[in-house]
């Protein structure tokens, strides 16, 4: 077998900038854990069908199993370790905590990034049309309720303090 | 559209439980107070730390070379390539895992007619089911080890495999392991009182087919290992996403010939479990024996394909029941006769027949039946080993019973949940003993029927269902009445000889600050029992909950069985209260010297150190800890400070607790498609005293929704010749959020006598109850049609194929080929 081919990237993650040589085969959730160790992102099935690993890619909601590294070269990535920080999901994370829309956590840092792409424009939504957003997230520990809840309670919150625009 | 509006779902947003205080607790005590979990914003923020996140200096990785094949002999294997692999560090056999390990096999001292087969960590000749590891390729990334381990040969002798459990069973069939001479695993029959004499006499005899097919845990999180081994030391110290770090602890001393107090096994953060982390798998073994033939960590993680090919799966089942009622609707007698198919090998060590045993043995417990048989035959096949899941065959026995009982109403015209009634065993019975055996202590049946008639407005649902259904819309509405077992004790497994432990330990200490450290034995994989722990010992202590924390999941530390069968608050519960307590008398003989008073008359309420009968503030808690601590000079000499206590609990006035409650299902079935809508759900649920609801309703609802999807979707489809087919998360669907309804929950509360906290238990609850609503509701919407289902999941095919829509497939009968038969109905 030939050796494995790597390619020189830059990229910025969670606001650094990162210079790396990667392998052209390696995906960019396995770049985030083993190479940056962020780990908070998590492979579950490595398909594209869980969701567990969902980052942001310059602001989009993406599959980290489903995305090479080297596809990364010059894009803005964002992972759970960012977003908390930030405190750009603060409030669905609080809404996430007290509602206990979480049980085991592994599938929590995917669920939040989809959850937050329906927060960016508020508009107002049916529970319906809320579990039809979450449904590429797959859980098995909580059976949805308090996520949509959580969801449902912080976009009646961001619509009610006019975040329309955020 | 409706024609009226139901109260369907109306109370959702109300708190499913107004907090009943505690009798144990002071007012305003956190216990019966739905808090947040302290550990949920650290997993909310990425911060978790599971297994597969952690990475040790010179720890290595491993890739298992797995069987293709569900049945084959190992010829020989050529490692060469592999090993020249840049990278790779070692290339393992089975033969090799030999020299360091002692191979896998179920004995049950209590059921010696349970025959099982030796299981090598790797196999080393022979494999029973596709996904079999038959070597490992240690390398110094898990790449490099997955490339190498394509270049490992093995010279394969395909065998004939043996998928269906009733094939497995039939005179000629392939031998799963010739060894054993037959694939009967075990078989028993439970008999009591006169069952044909009560079928003769019957006013209504029903039968139904069932055809439960095998479903998965999928925790989200994957199984996966570290083991680092030191060779100076003679110590193992072991990072693993298990339910029982205990048990492993002794596994792996037993099995690599190591000192129990060199093993250390840390099950840290846990993606999800189910029962699938509670066993000893081999490849798990083979991960700590490779550790110690190497002398440097060695790390196995498994993926989603890994999983489905190597995690206990679970509820393989082919029934016959059969109900005998009389006119008034008085069930005489129950017949079931069950089928399972348990896979290549009885799971490690627990076996397999935990499924098959409580499935047989719980029927119709909840109802005072005269008469009761149930045969039970258990077969080995090339299949994936089955073991616990969630429920454990408690979701097939309720099924089988539930669904009947709505044909016999049928059958009578009697209404569905007036049969339930007519039927349950009554205030005055308990305590009880069931025809199957199972021992109840007091069950609240009849109140949680009429809640939950009443929190779905159940007549008014009725009369909608059937003017819905002059409007060509089909509806239907199944209950489950439904029984979990919680919290067993040294009965279940003491027994058969083995080294699981029912009792938990507590080990609680105060700091010198005054707070509080927690060590437990049950383990947390996201249920929240240790928020629970916290709340009991605040409670108990008289601080508030942010000054204790609690610990579980590490083997060197209090000791105890972990989670499964709904055991953590109930055992563990009872030992952090027994030892808060004897903390809290500890402290305040500290703090009686202190203030040259008696104990009694002191009392610690929020951090304070106060007189029981005014309440008046003597000294602060802190103050106590720190003389306790760092001025024993201050005290008399016969004062010795103890500030840490230990306590144990597992039920011994009890073999085991008995939870109860009942489920409601509503949903609709499109006749065109097939397809099947969920509209509502609900539950009624007696678990004993809540110590925190919101948990508690978070552990239903995940239950439930489990149960919902083995009933609609879930199924792990072989082919013939033992090949899986859904061991991808495209192929094998799990609910999504958009098909989930939500789900309306009450509580009635039954405190468990004998204990101090009144606590059942909930984990399962949900799970047992939920796919038999589902049978129940899917046939009562097909009544119309005088057609019903008897096969999981009900797809659109199962549906169409039962409406007569799509063509009935031949079922070719595997022990009577010749006889052909139509679809299981």
């Amino acid at each position: 077998m030939d050796a494995v081919t790597r390619a020189t990237i830059t990229l910025s993650v969670n606001g650094e900038p990162i210079a790396a040589t990667v392998p052209v085969r390696q995906h960019l959730v396995d770049f985030l854990r083993e190479d940056l160790g962020l780990t908070g992102s998590h492979l579950g099935c490595e398909h594209g069908v869980c969701g567990a690993c969902t980052v942001r890619v310059d602001g989009i909601a993406v599959r980290g199993c489903l995305m090479l590294t080297v596809q990364a070269d010059g894009r803005r990535i964002e992972t759970i370790e960012g977003l908390s920080e930030s405190g750009a999901i603060a409030d669905l994370q609080a809404e996430f905590v007290a509602r206990n829309a979480l049980q085991c956590g592994f599938c929590t840092s995917g669920m939040l990034i989809t959850a937050a792409a329906l927060l960016e424009r508020p508009r107002a939504m049916s529970r319906g049309e809320i579990r039809e957003h979450l449904s590429g997230n797959y859980c098995r520990c909580t059976g949805y309720q308090a996520i949509v809840d959580a969801v449902a309670s912080v976009l009646a919150g961001r619509i009610a303090a006019g975040a329309g625009d955020r | 559209m409706p024609s009226r509006a139901c109260l369907r779902g109306g109370s959702r947003r109300e708190p499913a439980i107004a907090s009943a205080r505690h009798p144990a607790f002071p007012a305003g005590s956190p216990v019966g107070e739905g808090v947040a979990r302290p550990s949920a914003l650290r997993l909310a923020s990425g911060r978790g730390r599971y297994t597969d996140d952690q990475t040790l200096p010179r720890m290595v990785h491993l890739a298992f070379v797995r069987s293709p094949m569900a049945h084959a002999r190992i010829r020989g294997i050529d490692i060469a390539a592999a090993l020249a692999f840049p990278g790779v560090v070692r290339v393992v056999t089975g033969a090799d895992i030999a020299t360091v390990c002692k191979p896998m096999q179920v004995t049950l001292a209590h059921l010696p007619q349970h025959v099982s087969a030796e299981q090598w960590p790797i196999a080393i000749a022979e494999i029973a089911f596709q996904g079999e590891p038959v070597a490992a390729v240690v390398a110094r990334s898990r790449r490099e080890a997955e490339d190498a381990a394509e270049l490992v040969a093995v010279d394969w002798e395909e065998l004939p495999a043996v998928v269906d459990p009733i094939a497995a069973l039939a005179a000629g069939s392939p031998m799963v392991h010739s060894s054993l001479g037959s694939n009967l695993a075990f078989s028993a029959r439970f008999e009591n009182g006169e069952v044909d004499r009560a079928f003769a006499a019957a006013a209504a005899v029903v039968e139904h087919r069932f055809d439960f097919g095998r479903v998965a845990c999928v925790a989200l999180e994957s199984r996966a290992i570290i083991a680092d081994y030191d060779p100076t030391e003679r110590s193992l110290l072991v990072r693993q996403s298990h339910q029982s770090p205990h048990l492993m602890q002794t596994m792996f001393a037993r099995h690599l010939g190591l000192a129990e107090h060199r093993v250390r096994v840390i099950a840290g953060d846990v993606g999800g479990a189910f029962g699938s982390k509670l066993h000893v798998y081999g490849d798990e073994i083979a991960t700590a024996a490779i550790a110690v033939l190497l002398g440097r960590p060695v790390k196995f993680t498994a993926d989603r394909l890994e999983a489905f090919q190597s995690d206990a799966q679970a509820r393989e089942f082919l029934a016959t029941g059969r109900l005998a009622a009389d006119r008034d609707g008085r069930i005489l007698a129950i017949d079931v006769d069950l089928v399972s198919g348990i896979g290549g090998y009885s799971i490690y060590p627990r076996s397999s027949l935990g499924d098959g045993l409580q499935a047989a043995t719980f029927l119709g417990a909840a109802y005072d039946i005269a008469a009761f048989r149930s045969q039970l035959r258990v077969a080995y096949q090339n299949k994936v080993p089955s073991g616990a899941l969630r429920g454990v065959g408690q979701p097939i026995s309720c099924s089988i019973v539930e669904q009947l009982i709505d044909l016999a109403a049928g059958a009578l015209d009697i209404d569905p949940a007036e049969m339930r009634r007519r039927n349950y065993l009554r205030q005055g019975q308990f305590p009880a003993t069931s025809k199957g055996g199972l021992k109840m202590t007091e069950l609240s049946l009849v109140p949680c029927l009429d809640r939950i008639l009443e929190l779905m407005d159940y007549r008014c649902l009725r009369q909608q269902q059937s003017e819905l259904r002059e409007a060509g819309i089909h509806r239907g509405i199944g209950f489950a009445t439904f029984l979990e077992q919680t919290a067993p004790g040294a009965g279940l497994y003491g027994p058969g000889g083995l080294p699981i432990t029912s009792q938990d330990s507590c080990i609680i200490r105060f700091e010198p600050s005054g707070t509080v450290r927690c060590e437990i034995g049950c383990s947390d994989q996201g249920q929240g029992t240790l928020t629970g722990i916290a709340q009991i010992v605040a409670a108990t202590l008289g601080i508030p909950l942010d000054d204790v924390a609690v610990s579980a999941g590490d083997s060197a530390g209090a000791q105890g069985g972990g989670a499964w069968a709904s055991r953590g608050l109930a055992i563990s519960g009872e030992a952090a209260h027994a030892a808060a307590r004897q903390l809290r008398r500890n402290l305040l003989t500290v703090a009686a010297a202190v203030l040259q008073g008696n104990l009694e008359d002191l009392d610690i309420r929020d951090r304070l150190i106060v007189d029981v009968a005014d309440g008046r503030e003597r000294l602060s808690l802190a103050r106590v800890c720190e003389i306790a601590y760092y001025c024993q000079d201050l005290l008399p000499p016969e004062v010795t400070p103890e500030l840490s206590a230990t306590s144990h609990f597992t039920p011994r006035t009890d073999p085991y607790f008995i939870a109860n409650g009942i489920q409601a299902c509503h949903l609709e079935i499109d006749a065109e498609t097939g397809w099947i809508k969920l509209l509502d759900h609900w539950i009624v649920d007696d678990c004993g005293h809540v110590i925190n609801p919101l948990l508690v309703d978070d552990q239903l609802r995940g239950g439930i929704v489990q149960g919902l999807g083995a009933a609609l979707f879930e199924r792990c489809v072989y082919d013939e010749q033992g090949q899986q087919l859904t061991a991808t998360m495209a192929d094998y669907l799990v609910p999504m959020a958009a098909e989930m309804p939500d789900i309306t929950i009450a509580h009635v509360l039954t405190p468990q006598p004998g204990t101090a906290l009144g606590i059942k238990g909930v984990g399962e609850a949900g799970t047992i109850g939920a796919t038999a609503a589902v049978w129940c509701a899917v046939n009562d919407a097909l009544r119309p049609f005088g057609v019903r289902v008897g096969r999981q999941p009900f797809s659109p095919e199962v549906i169409l194929t039962a409406l007569g829509v799509i063509p009935t497939p031949p079922v070719v009968d595997p022990v009577n080929p010749n006889d052909e038969e139509g679809d299981m109905q």
